[in-house]
């Protein structure tokens, strides 16, 4: 089979998108496909055009790559790819309006906040700020609502962190999401579309295979640690993590309903947050192209269900070709 | 999302984990954790591209050397000297090329023989060999705040403690180093060497005073002590009066004819003629200079012969005085355009040095603004955000500030490129202005900018506030 590998891109995980590419190309080829690589950019429409791939395998990390806009230009050429459909990639990028489904479904995500730029000045919601501090309550997080680098994340401890913590999520978004900050443990469940995919016809659809829990283990605890933790070097993970029985099945349990509700397809990485008061794990986000680098989480994960990587990449490949 | 990327796998217990993904990391040595990556150089990747203006790199403009002339040179070499140029080299350097830094060294008032020198692999080689040389891991260097960002992974490479001295309008201040070195001395931790950069500074663009440069010799002499003395940009002078070079002042007081006992010198051709050919150089101690040497034969066995013959050739045959004094005219020009984009964009909010020579002004912004947000915002425009050159594990010192380069661009496109990083300030100060409800500050008069000796003062902190600061060994290095 000819397969595009899309990688590279303009968005700020641009590096890691490589890296993540060229593992893919290496698991395609050793498969037998034949693999072309494409950097998006002014040229892909016309590029795509001359390589005419059987798929499009998106490795492509941020921006275009994961908020839908590059799955529609694939729709639009009527060429497979691999993953989630715009829809999906629309739903999971927008924090906002991923916790407001979340919420609405009754799946327990972190109390927050949403509001834009404009409306700071635009709505006089400068004055309103105060009543963040009766909910959702400090500590807060302020995130740029799409966009999944740690850039622009900040921790704000109270009232008076919070101006340059809005200062730094605004540098990314035009929205921002301010979120209860939840102490804990940090928690990621893959979720891998089961071998074959959705068959169509009369045969049922097989369940999706939730991948064993993933713990980041911050190295050292302090608040910055929810910055920094994306930093290299600053946290160890643990595949599968050392949860009680009943807690990493609670974890894979809710990132399946996630991934359901988001409508992913293909694979998708859902992070959550195991609450150190209440011990019950609390959704935080899901990334619909997760990284595909040899230390990635995802491969990790699935190494520990007995997936290979080339067995991973095959698996995600197959994506491109069950979509309902 | 990819935040996951590079973290490294752990085993714990007997859980298994995925071999195969260890495979490298089970081979890497302790010291790779010392080499930093992080967000910030991604974001630099995605500055090479043709639309961008960066100001972010150190580069002088190489377009101002005459191809006719690099295509004589280039031949003569040929004509005179093919099989040495294509030959091995001695690992010390060619006796021809070592003639032409004694001539340098002269012209900044430093008179060295060739016994004293090895030639290196650029710059950047002086300081991985004096690492090499003197850092075990945990050793501490002292080296000013900010300090040159290339130096930086060098010093994590080889698991080095630094400690960061925060810099005013004059330097290093000593005070603030005799303390440190104090309190170093009580804590039992072993400094072995300081490193500054004295004249033009990269990045803060600042100039050792006479005063300062005598006393840190005095007390490296008193505290037997290296200093090493980075001076890339020397000869690279807008106005003012040259300074004596550390060396200089420490052969001064030397009991030995002419030699320092304790300065290691690094210079470099990068910034005088070329950074393509790679080529710079260290006079240090006998001693000290036989384990460079060695370190060098380890590390590369010679420096290019091809370009050493190039240098000699250049020096034999052209005017390179008068060169320079063509770089300094294009450099200064472009300094003064950049100070004057500063002053006609930023208002009170920035405040930014006015170097007297070099490659490099230091601009800090209001606190609440991180540049490493600020360069992801700028799709067009490119600079160095501060806190590449801290080494704190947090990346919270000098997350305010930026380097900026005016040597390399034309100042049309630096006047384009202050403009293009005032217009993306714009918002943070908005949003802050308005969450905060502060009024904005006015813009300050173009006057009060030119005025060197006042702005001097107001580069990174304000003079009597310099503050130690110290800074832990990176995280990554646990």
């Amino acid at each position: 089979m000819r397969v595009t590998v899309l990688q590279g891109g303009r968005s700020l995980e641009r590096g890691v998108s490589l890296r993540s590419g060229t593992h893919v190309q290496e698991a395609l080829r050793r498969a037998g496909h034949e693999v072309l690589a494409l950097d998006p950019g002014p040229e892909l429409v016309a590029r795509l055009r001359e390589q005419v791939p059987d798929a499009v395998f998106v490795a492509l990390h941020g921006s275009d790559g994961e908020n839908g806009t590059v799955q529609g230009l694939l729709e639009l050429l009527g060429i497979p790819y691999t993953g989630s459909g715009p829809a999906a990639c629309v739903r999971a990028t927008d924090k906002a309006l991923a916790k407001h489904l979340m919420g609405e479904a009754g799946i327990p995500t972190p109390e927050f906040r949403s509001f834009a730029e404009e409306s700071l000045e635009g709505l006089g919601l400068a004055d309103a700020l105060g009543e963040l501090e009766r909910s959702p309550g400090y500590p807060l997080v302020v995130k740029p609502t799409h966009g999944g680098s740690a850039l622009g994340v900040k921790f704000a401890a109270d009232a008076t962190e919070l101006p340059n913590a809005l200062v730094a999520a605004f540098s990314y978004d035009d929205r921002v999401v301010l979120e209860r900050y939840v102490k804990g443990r940090d928690l990621a469940v893959s979720v891998l579309d089961a071998a074959g995919g959705p068959a169509r016809g009369l045969v049922p659809i097989p369940e999706p295979q939730v991948l064993p829990v993933v713990e980041a283990i911050p190295r050292e605890q302090d608040f910055y640690a929810y910055e920094s933790r994306y930093e290299i070097g600053m946290t160890t993970f643990v595949c599968p993590a050392e949860l009680p029985e009943g807690i990493a099945a609670r974890a894979q349990q809710l990132a399946l309903e996630t991934y359901r509700l988001l409508g992913c397809h293909g694979v998708a990485r859902v992070d959550l947050m195991l609450a150190q008061e209440s011990e019950e794990p609390t959704v935080l986000e899901t990334n619909v192209v997760p990284g595909l680098t040899e230390t990635s989480l995802l491969p990790q994960a699935a190494d520990a269900a007995g997936i290979g990587f080339d067995a991973l990449v095959e698996r995600i490949l197959q994506s491109a070709f069950t979509r309902g | 999302m990819t935040i996951e990327d590079e973290r490294p796998p752990t085993t714990r217990g007997a859980r298994r984990t995925a071999h195969e993904l260890e495979r490298y990391e089970r081979l890497f040595a302790a010291r790779t954790r010392g080499m930093r990556s992080s967000a910030m150089r991604e974001m630099m990747a995605l500055t090479e591209r043709p639309e961008v203006i960066s100001l972010a790199g150190g580069l002088p403009d190489t377009s101002t050397f005459p191809p006719e002339l690099y295509a004589r040179l280039m031949a003569q070499v040929a004509a005179d000297s093919t099989a040495r140029a294509l030959q091995y080299g001695p690992t010390e350097g060619m006796a021809a090329a070592m003639e032409c830094v004694v001539q340098v060294m002269a012209e900044e008032g430093t008179a060295v023989g060739i016994e004293e020198m090895i030639v290196t692999t650029g710059g950047q080689q002086v300081i991985d060999l004096v690492c090499k040389t003197l850092i075990d891991p945990g050793d501490v260097i002292v080296a000013e705040a900010p300090t040159y960002p290339g130096a930086v992974p060098t010093f994590g490479a080889y698991q080095a403690d630094v400690v960061q001295i925060e810099m005013d309008a004059h330097g290093m201040p000593i005070d603030a180093l005799r303390d440190t070195l104090d309190r170093l001395q009580r804590e039992g931790r072993r400094p072995k060497f300081i490193y500054t950069i004295p004249n033009f500074q990269n990045p803060g663009g600042v100039t050792m005073s006479l005063e300062r440069r005598r006393e840190l010799v005095a007390m490296a002499r008193e505290r037997e002590l290296l200093v090493l003395e980075d001076n890339p940009y020397g000869l690279l002078r807008y106005e003012g009066q040259p300074l004596p070079t550390l060396y200089s002042l420490d052969a001064a007081n030397a009991d030995r004819d002419g030699k320092s006992d304790f300065v290691i010198y690094l210079g470099t051709f990068s910034k005088i003629l070329s950074p393509g050919i790679r080529l710079g150089w260290a006079v240090a101690p006998r001693p000290v200079l036989e384990k460079l040497n060695l370190g060098k034969q380890g590390a590369d066995l010679c420096s290019s012969s091809m370009t050493q013959l190039f240098v000699a050739t250049y020096f034999r045959e052209h005017d390179w005085r008068g060169y320079l004094r063509e770089l300094r005219d294009l450099y200064r020009a472009r300094r003064d355009a950049m100070l004057e984009a500063l002053a006609a964009h930023f208002g009170e909010e920035a405040r930014w040095s006015t170097p007297q020579g070099g490659l490099f002004v230091w601009a800090t912004l209001p606190d609440y603004i991180d540049t490493t947000n600020l360069l992801a915002q700028c799709t067009n425009v490119a600079f160095v955000p501060g806190r590449a050159a801290y080494m704190d594990a947090e990346g919270r010192l000098g997350a305010s500030s930026m380097r900026l380069n005016f040597a390399g661009l034309p100042e049309e496109e630096i006047r384009e490129g202050i403009g293009r990083i005032a217009a993306m300030a714009e918002r943070p100060m908005r949003v802050f202005g308005t969450v905060t409800k502060t009024p904005r500050p006015t813009k300050q008069s173009a006057a009060r900018q030119r005025q060197p000796e006042q702005d001097a003062a107001e580069t990174g902190a304000d003079e009597g506030l310099a503050d130690v600061v110290q800074l832990r060994r990176g995280r990554a290095n646990r």
